[in-house]
């Protein structure tokens, strides 16, 4: 069975913006597009550790703050001719409040540990 | 032995001839090259672009000098051929005679001039050659008003040059709508429509009666009786095959001149080729035909077998913002059906024509990306009853949404057409990438894809991208970005012309590719909405770079930087006290001094910034804008108060432009500086605006650099009062906020539009206060505390929205 956490309402997040969430490894970026999905990525970029939830946010995808990588917001795969991938965790919406699924912690408590 | 060959006439036709000619043997003739026109091979299909003035004469050329003078080719332009004498087997020029073993007639077409009274009158001009086109020009630079007879595809691009150079433009039409014979009437309305948004006035289903003027056109008076007041008259209403030389050698003439699949003529000697033949029955008046008449035409030359096969041509207009596409057959008629597709709120229209199995005709109009794949069908006559349900939606229905243009292109099969004009296939551009043509440049010579009339070079940039991967960039310069085709120059005029007020308005109908842009464009926009619109148009933090976003620096360890205004460089005990406090309170590892006259604070916790510009606006500082594409530092020196040498208050003055001029975005960063006197120590003399303080007044300058580039600033004038000072510079930095491409620094764009033009607007009184007016109204806006106003009303965005810390540890 699959635990989701409620981190906040999707009001709290501009649409074609993002915050973060902090963990104990690191903070997750969660992201709304302009047509009100939400995807939650590493808030981390693989190329110099940029951090994605202060990009553009166009379409599914977001552009790095730093030096314009893009990533897809689905797969976290870097776009175009840049290599590189996001971790990427489940999130979704349930009456207008963002849930992430409780196991991404567990992933990432492993990782710290 | 070689043979001599005459050609007469050196139009788009004979040109590619004689390179096929040449290209298989280069020594089979001696060629000479008889030309009307006072100048060799050019592409006539870009004189309309010659004409909006994006593009000079040079750059259309298509064969110079030096490959007439490799070619062996004997020049005679300028020089009308009389008469062919056929028994002697000569042709005369005005000039002189010259003997030929063959002849290839390539005399193009007439403009046909409609016989109504004032015909002949100065100021009436038709639209075929470069002298035509200068004459425009020239009539455009002294204003006033354009009639254009003819709506069809000459007088439309013809109206929309003479627009874009500042005329005010009429199109008279005959028919009931716009380009009747390419497009049908609901294609043609929202042509119509849309050249109405550019300001061109179009009057259909009215016949003209006569020009009329004593001495120069003065208005073309309509059957109806109402009068037009036209300063020029551009008859654009049809072209008739040049046939008159052939007639009068007893050549065998139709409407054009008759021509056998090999392309010759009755006599067996003379071939002709162009606009001035008829081949079985048809006539010619675009080029992607000829060119495939230049191929026969060498091979018959060259005694090889060869037939010329008419194959179906398209329509595209030269217009920017008029998107539009037409093949085949669209009449209709019995067995024939008719799938439709309209968008109105896109301004998007679609229309197949069906008949049994086979796609038989299309009109687009406002969404023509797609055209290629529906004309390969068209040409093939492949069985479309599998996809005829989805068939309108184009190669991409399946996801509904549309596709990016890149794939779009990787999904077109190898036959698809990518030039129209030059026959020119995806596969034939692969194959050309891949024995190494590697930019478009390359492209063009081997393949003469997009050589023509230059509409399918966005495609073929495309091709280049998906074929070379990440070894191609497709160049910036052309349009924004990969979203969409007009460039930021075409983009910035539709925004005003359309009045186009917010980002969904651009994206819909503009045509954009992506649903909300990207993070090139988008910024972009964004600019160009609110400086157009201040108003009307609510900034969008989303769509600006993080630095800007949060009115702060980010560091490249994702922290940021504080810079508060120090007003002309000037500060205060209490200033610099607040500052050590934050600096202190907040961590802050790094303070420096800038090289703009302030106080950066480098390092801070993104959480912390609004916290630390509460501290700072409480001691009564606000944001410096270090991090924004607008009013960046005013520096100044001591001036007359304390230095010996000092003509004038600069300090003073610039803490009054900075006052002034804060809180403005504009298409880059702007930077001022005023010095004292002439040993300049607030380096003003290389910035975006500076001014260098005399005993006389004030020396405004404009247009300098000191970063990638150093560039010394350009006098825009010598005024007396500060109050002048403050008014000029004021209007010039309206003037750069609307009309500058993004991210052009003030001496870029100066560069582009010439510092005489700007001096004219500036200097014109009612011109300047209007500037002036306009800034004010956008200041009422913009001339507030970026921080004040995030502390209060968006301080949470700045700290995360959650913290699982715990839940974390657990
Ligand atoms: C802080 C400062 C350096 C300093 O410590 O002195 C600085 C720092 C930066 N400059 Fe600068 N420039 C600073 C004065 C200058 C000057 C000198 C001046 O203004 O008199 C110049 C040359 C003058 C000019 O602009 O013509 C200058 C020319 C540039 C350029 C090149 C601009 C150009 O058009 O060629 C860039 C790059 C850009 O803007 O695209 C740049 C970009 C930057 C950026 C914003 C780089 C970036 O994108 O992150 C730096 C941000 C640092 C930070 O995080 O705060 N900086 N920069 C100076 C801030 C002045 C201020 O008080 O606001
Ligand atoms: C403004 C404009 C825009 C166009 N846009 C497009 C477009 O977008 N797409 C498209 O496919 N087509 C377009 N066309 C049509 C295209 O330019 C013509 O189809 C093409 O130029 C015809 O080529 P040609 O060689 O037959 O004749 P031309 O190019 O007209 O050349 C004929 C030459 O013969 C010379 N000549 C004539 N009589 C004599 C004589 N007695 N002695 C010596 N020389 C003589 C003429 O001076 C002329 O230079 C456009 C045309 C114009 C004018
Ligand atoms: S010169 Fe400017 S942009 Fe370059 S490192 Fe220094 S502060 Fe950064
Ligand atoms: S750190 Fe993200 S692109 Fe460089």
């Amino acid at each position: 069975m699959t635990d989701w956490i409620d981190i906040g309402a999707l009001d709290d997040i501009a649409p074609r913006g993002a915050r973060v969430v902090k963990t104990g490894h690191g903070c997750v970026a969660v992201f709304r597009t302009g047509t009100d999905e939400v995807f939650a990525l590493d808030n981390a970029c693989p190329h110099k550790q940029g951090p994605l939830a202060e990009g553009i946010v166009h379409g599914k995808t977001v552009t790095c703050p730093l030096h314009n990588w893009v990533f897809s917001l689905e797969t976290g795969e870097a776009q175009g001719a840049d290599e590189g991938r996001v971790t990427t965790y489940p999130a979704r919406i349930e009456s207008g409040r963002i849930l992430l699924e409780a196991s991404f912690l567990k992933s990432r408590g492993a990782r710290a540990a | 032995m070689t043979q001599k060959l005459v050609i007469i006439g050196a139009g788009m036709a004979s040109g590619r001839a004689m390179e096929h000619l040449f290209e298989a043997d280069r020594d089979a003739y001696d060629v000479t090259l008889f030309n009307a026109e006072p100048r060799g091979n050019y592409n006539r299909i870009m004189l309309s672009p010659v004409l909006s003035g994006d593009k000079t004469y040079d750059e259309i050329i298509t064969h110079d000098d030096d490959w007439y003078a490799q070619n062996n080719v004997t020049c005679r332009f300028g020089e009308h051929v009389t008469s062919i004498d056929r028994d002697r087997k000569v042709v005369v020029g005005e000039k002189g005679e010259v003997p030929y073993d063959k002849l290839l007639i390539a005399t193009g077409s007439a403009p046909f001039i409609i016989p109504v009274p004032g015909k002949d009158l100065p100021g009436v001009v038709a639209y075929r050659d470069l002298e035509d086109t200068n004459a425009m020009v020239e009539a455009a630079a002294r204003g006033g008003k354009a009639v254009v007879i003819g709506g069809g595809l000459l007088g439309l691009e013809a109206a929309a040059g003479l627009a874009l150079r500042g005329m005010d433009v009429t199109v008279v039409h005959l028919m009931g709508h716009l380009m009747e014979r390419q497009l049908d009437e609901a294609a043609g309305y929202l042509l119509r429509r849309a050249l109405e948004d550019k300001g061109i006035d179009v009057r259909c289903q009215a016949s003209t009666a006569a020009i009329v003027g004593d001495g120069q056109v003065e208005g073309v008076l309509l059957q109806d009786d109402e009068m037009i007041p036209a300063d020029l008259v551009v008859m654009a209403v049809g072209i008739r095959p040049e046939t008159r030389l052939a007639n009068d050698a007893g050549i065998e003439v139709e409407r054009g001149i008759t021509v056998s699949d090999q392309m010759a003529t009755s006599d067996p000697d003379i071939l002709a080729m162009g606009e001035c033949v008829e081949h079985r029955g048809q006539l010619f008046g675009l080029v992607a035909p000829l060119y495939d008449q230049a191929k026969i035409v060498a091979k018959t030359l060259l005694g090889e077998e060869a037939a010329f096969v008419p194959k179906e041509v398209a329509t595209k207009l030269k217009v920017t913002g008029c998107d539009l596409f037409s093949a085949g057959d669209f009449a209709e008629g019995e067995g024939r059906e008719n799938v439709v597709f309209r968008d109105p709120a896109r301004g998007v229209y679609k229309r197949l024509v069906i008949e049994g199995d086979r796609l038989i005709g299309a009109v687009f109009y406002g969404d023509t990306s797609d055209s290629s794949w529906f004309f390969g069908l068209i040409k093939g006559g492949e069985d479309i009853s599998d996809m005829r349900d989805t068939l309108i939606f184009g190669p991409a229905f399946q996801g509904g949404e549309p596709l990016d243009p890149m794939a779009a292109v990787a999904a077109l099969p190898d036959d698809a057409e990518i030039c129209g004009c030059n026959g020119v296939s995806k596969g034939d551009i692969v194959a050309a990438i891949n024995a190494g043509a590697g930019d478009l440049g390359a492209i063009r010579a081997t393949t003469k894809a997009s050589a023509s009339c230059g509409t399918c070079t966005g495609l073929v940039e495309q091709v280049l991208g998906a074929t070379l991967g990440d070894d191609f960039v497709i160049p910036a310069a052309k349009s924004v970005c990969g979203c969409t085709d007009l460039t930021h120059e075409d983009l910035r005029r539709l925004i005003k012309s359309r009045e186009l007020k917010s980002q969904a308005a651009v994206w819909q109908e503009l045509g954009w590719s992506t649903p909300d842009g990207c993070h090139v464009c988008r910024p972009a926009v964004n600019y160009y909405l609110l400086a157009d619109w201040p108003l009307d148009y609510q900034d969008d933090p989303q769509s600006r770079f993080i630095n800007e976003r949060k009115h702060a620096n980010i560091q490249k360890d994702g922290t940021y930087s504080v810079v508060p205004r120090m007003w002309g460089g000037m500060t205060t005990p209490d200033e610099l006290r607040a500052l050590a406090d934050a600096a202190e309170k907040y961590d802050v590892p790094t303070v420096h001094v800038t090289g703009g006259q302030r106080i950066d604070l480098l390092g801070v916790r993104g959480e912390d910034l609004p916290d630390i510009w509460a501290d700072l606006n409480a001691a009564g500082m606000v944001s410096g804008h270090a991090y924004a594409k607008g009013l960046r530092t005013v520096k100044t020196c001591v001036g007359k108060d304390h230095c010996r040498f000092g003509t004038q208050d600069s300090t003073g003055l610039g803490v009054q432009l900075e006052k002034h001029l804060w809180g403005s975005w504009t298409p880059h960063k702007v930077k001022l500086a005023v010095s004292g006197c002439p040993r300049n120590c607030a380096e003003a003399t290389c910035k975006d605006i500076g001014v260098v303080c005399v005993d006389s007044g004030y020396q405004l300058g404009v247009a300098g650099a000191a970063g990638m580039d150093v560039k010394e600033t350009e006098r825009l004038a010598d005024l007396t009062t500060e109050e002048e000072v403050i008014e000029y510079a004021t209007a010039f930095m309206q003037l750069y906020r609307e009309n500058a491409k993004y991210l052009d620094r003030p001496y870029k764009w100066v560069a582009k539009v010439g510092l005489d033009w700007v001096k004219e607007q500036v200097e014109d009184k009612a011109t300047r206060k209007a500037l002036c007016a306009r800034f004010e109204l956008s200041q009422s806006v913009y001339r507030t505390d970026p921080w004040a106003e995030h502390v209060a009303e968006r301080a949470d965005s700045y700290t995360p929205i959650a913290n699982l810390m715990l839940e974390a540890a657990e």
